[in-house]
């Protein structure tokens, strides 16, 4: 049997983290996980996927929230708790896959065959890319892409002792808009064939 | 007045702290209670008087707080050990009665008997959770009935958000109509020296007429969801036997004794002159005796951060009474109420309601019981068992208007979450807010009628 690797990809928005993961998943043939844990989770239970989705990757709104006995009335929290364990479960049956962000990096960290990566670019390529992707103004894709960063970095620093994009965090940090996306995903390509043979 | 000034602002840091949760709650009260040991009572008012009557445990040691022998009422300052052992009495006989199996049994058994029919188990289970929780800590009756709720809602595939909203407002309103259901209640009641019989036939009797409004207001409110989805044809001989819920048969039956035993000692506490301290302390004894083999894993899941809590609270709360703060709030609700038995008696109630629906209503009580005390002797006509009923019905209802108004709601949404239901402020809140205001206007008619 071969060795486990699970890689973490943490990204900006709008720095193609998303593609990028997509891409090496692709040539690993690995099993991505991103949104679709819920999704998955919603099919397996018969549950309200739309419902779920809601709340995924959302900060946890603190000041109308409350702990009690180590339960929690938010629905951020709790979704956020619900892929933890999902991802633990599936890293546990000894799986290799690669999760889209979801402070992958930090719940996962006990794995020896984890390769943790965070995926930025430089922020007039990104408001570019947002801008295309998503046909909308300059200053509208900047606008969406601040609110996003914002809200994937709340949500993670609550989770994660290590702050989100530190990359001290992370095993590699990487630039995407100085190769381009094809480029970079070469790149992350050759380092975890080197991270595997280390294994 | 600079103790005063210090009270106060150790007060509001320490609301604010909880609130925040940036540290654990017992932490927040612990710490505020020593600065107010230490600054108001040592360093501002040099008294080792305040102090000795805010720690307060001379009081443990009098027969009195034991046994009454008289009409003694206990002082309302400083900690109130008898709340602190009684709920610690009651953790201990409800983790026994957990690991026995009783809870799941109890909510089985009674899917069993409506016949798993949804309409049935939807009436059923928040008239469960109201009695049950006359008598048990809401969070734990919320704990095991939403948790059961979710089990059947996968098998009889029907939504149980409905269901656990209600079953999280009736455990509320259940714990009002008892002296030992909420912790309120029980501060109010072993702070004024009121027994179970005082509580059951005062704001037991409004929490009966609401719980009747309330169970046709939801029916209402959530006929469609109730009759909506979900399978009629189920095959019930393959869904969970209540039987498989025991663990152990004997442990079960000590468990049931133990509790019905605890039900008795509460009703005819006012004829035994037994205190509530008493039989907390006697129902643990009595826990621990027959569970010898487990008692480490029993005593484990006692949940002694809200005990400290509590200790914490009370000498918060005595620095703001020993300086005087309280007296000035309670002069302040009388003049505004221009002496109106009435206007007082609403704005405790409405008040006390808004307030717990955002904030813990346990400090939020702890902090009224000495101004309701101090309104009653300074307006005429103001009764003081009147304005104890008020303020009950207000921070035990008020609490279940928001998600984090009560730790039942906190327990009952994440349950229902962790589970794959997540229930937001605004899913919640639009049927729980006309709910608690109906059930609010209920018990404000309710004490005019009987009392004004």
């Amino acid at each position: 049997m071969s060795e486990q690797i699970i890689i973490s990809i943490g990204r900006e928005y709008g720095s193609g983290g998303h593609v990028i993961a997509e891409q090496l998943a692709e040539r690993f043939n690995l099993a991505m996980y991103d949104v679709n844990i819920l999704r998955e989770i919603a099919v397996e239970n018969n549950l309200d996927t739309a419902l779920l989705e809601k709340y995924d990757e959302v900060p946890k709104k603190r000041f109308i929230s409350r702990n009690v006995r180590g339960y929690s009335n938010s629905p951020e929290e709790n979704i956020a708790n619900i892929q933890f364990e999902y991802l633990r479960k599936k890293a546990k049956k000894g799986e290799s896959f690669i999760v889209v962000g979801r402070c992958s990096e930090a719940i996962l960290k006990e794995y020896k065959g984890l390769i943790t990566i965070f995926i930025l670019a430089d922020r007039d390529v990104k408001i570019n890319r947002v801008s295309s992707i998503r046909h909308m103004t300059e200053a509208e894709a900047e606008a969406t892409m601040n609110r996003h960063d914002k809200k994937r970095k709340e949500y993670h620093n609550y989770y994660c002792t290590g702050k989100w994009g530190d990359s001290r965090n992370y095993d590699i940090s990487i630039n995407s808009s100085k190769l381009g996306i094809d480029k970079t995903v070469d790149y992350l390509e050759n380092y975890i064939k080197e991270r595997k043979k280390a294994l | 007045m600079t103790a005063a000034i210090l009270a106060v602002i150790i007060f509001v840091v320490m609301f604010l702290l909880i609130i925040t949760e940036k540290f654990e709650r017992h932490i927040v009260t612990l710490t505020c209670g020593v600065l107010t040991l230490v600054l108001v009572f040592g360093l501002c008012m040099h008294s080792v008087g305040a102090i000795k009557d805010t720690l307060n445990v001379h009081s443990i040691f009098t027969l009195d707080f034991w046994y009454h022998s008289g009409d003694a009422v206990e002082s309302s300052s400083g900690i109130n050990w008898a709340t602190i052992i009684f709920i610690a009495g009651m953790m201990i006989m409800v983790e026994g009665m957990a690991k026995a199996g009783f809870f799941r049994w109890l909510c089985m058994r009674l899917a069993k008997i409506v016949n798993y029919k949804k309409t049935a188990l939807f009436i059923a289970f928040m008239v469960m959770s109201a009695i049950l929780a006359m008598f048990i800590d809401s969070i734990t009756v919320i704990l095991f009935l939403a948790a059961v709720t979710v089990e059947l809602a996968q098998l009889l595939k029907f939504n149980p958000i409905p269901m656990i909203l209600t079953e999280v407002f009736c455990a509320n309103l259940g714990g009002s109509a008892t002296m030992c259901g909420d912790p309120p209640n029980i501060i109010i009641g072993t702070s004024l020296g009121y027994s179970f019989g005082d509580f059951i036939s005062n704001t037991g009797l409004i929490a009966g007429i609401a719980l009747i409004v309330i169970v046709i207001y939801f029916y209402f409110a959530f006929r469609k969801e109730i009759k909506g989805n979900g399978k009629t044809d189920i095959d019930i001989s393959s869904l969970p036997k209540p039987e498989d819920a025991i663990t152990n048969k004997k442990s079960f039956v000590i468990s049931c004794v133990i509790f019905m035993l605890a039900v008795v000692l509460l009703i005819t506490h006012a004829q035994t002159h037994l205190t509530v301290a008493f039989i907390g302390l006697f129902i643990a004894i009595i826990t621990i005796l027959t569970s010898l083999g487990c008692v480490g894993e029993i005593m484990r899941k006692v949940d002694y951060k809200t005990l400290l809590f509590f200790i914490g609270l009370f000498v918060v709360v005595g620095g703001l009474e020993e300086t005087g703060v309280l007296k000035v709030v309670a002069d302040f609700i009388g003049m505004i109420s221009g002496g109106s038995v009435m206007l007082m008696i609403a704005i405790i109630i409405w008040v006390s309601a808004i307030a717990s629906a955002f904030v813990d209503n346990i400090p939020f009580a702890a902090t009224m019981i000495p101004v309701i005390t101090s309104l009653s002797q300074a307006v005429p006509g103001a009764d003081l068992r009147v304005l104890a009923w008020a303020l009950s019905m207000g921070t035990d209802i008020g609490g279940s208007a928001t998600p984090i108004g009560a730790s039942a709601n906190v327990v009952g949404t994440s349950v229902a979450a962790k589970s794959g239901y997540p229930v937001g402020w605004g899913t919640y809140c639009k049927k729980a807010v006309p709910a608690t205001v109906l059930v609010l206007v209920v018990s404000t008619i309710c004490i005019f009628v009987r009392y004004c």
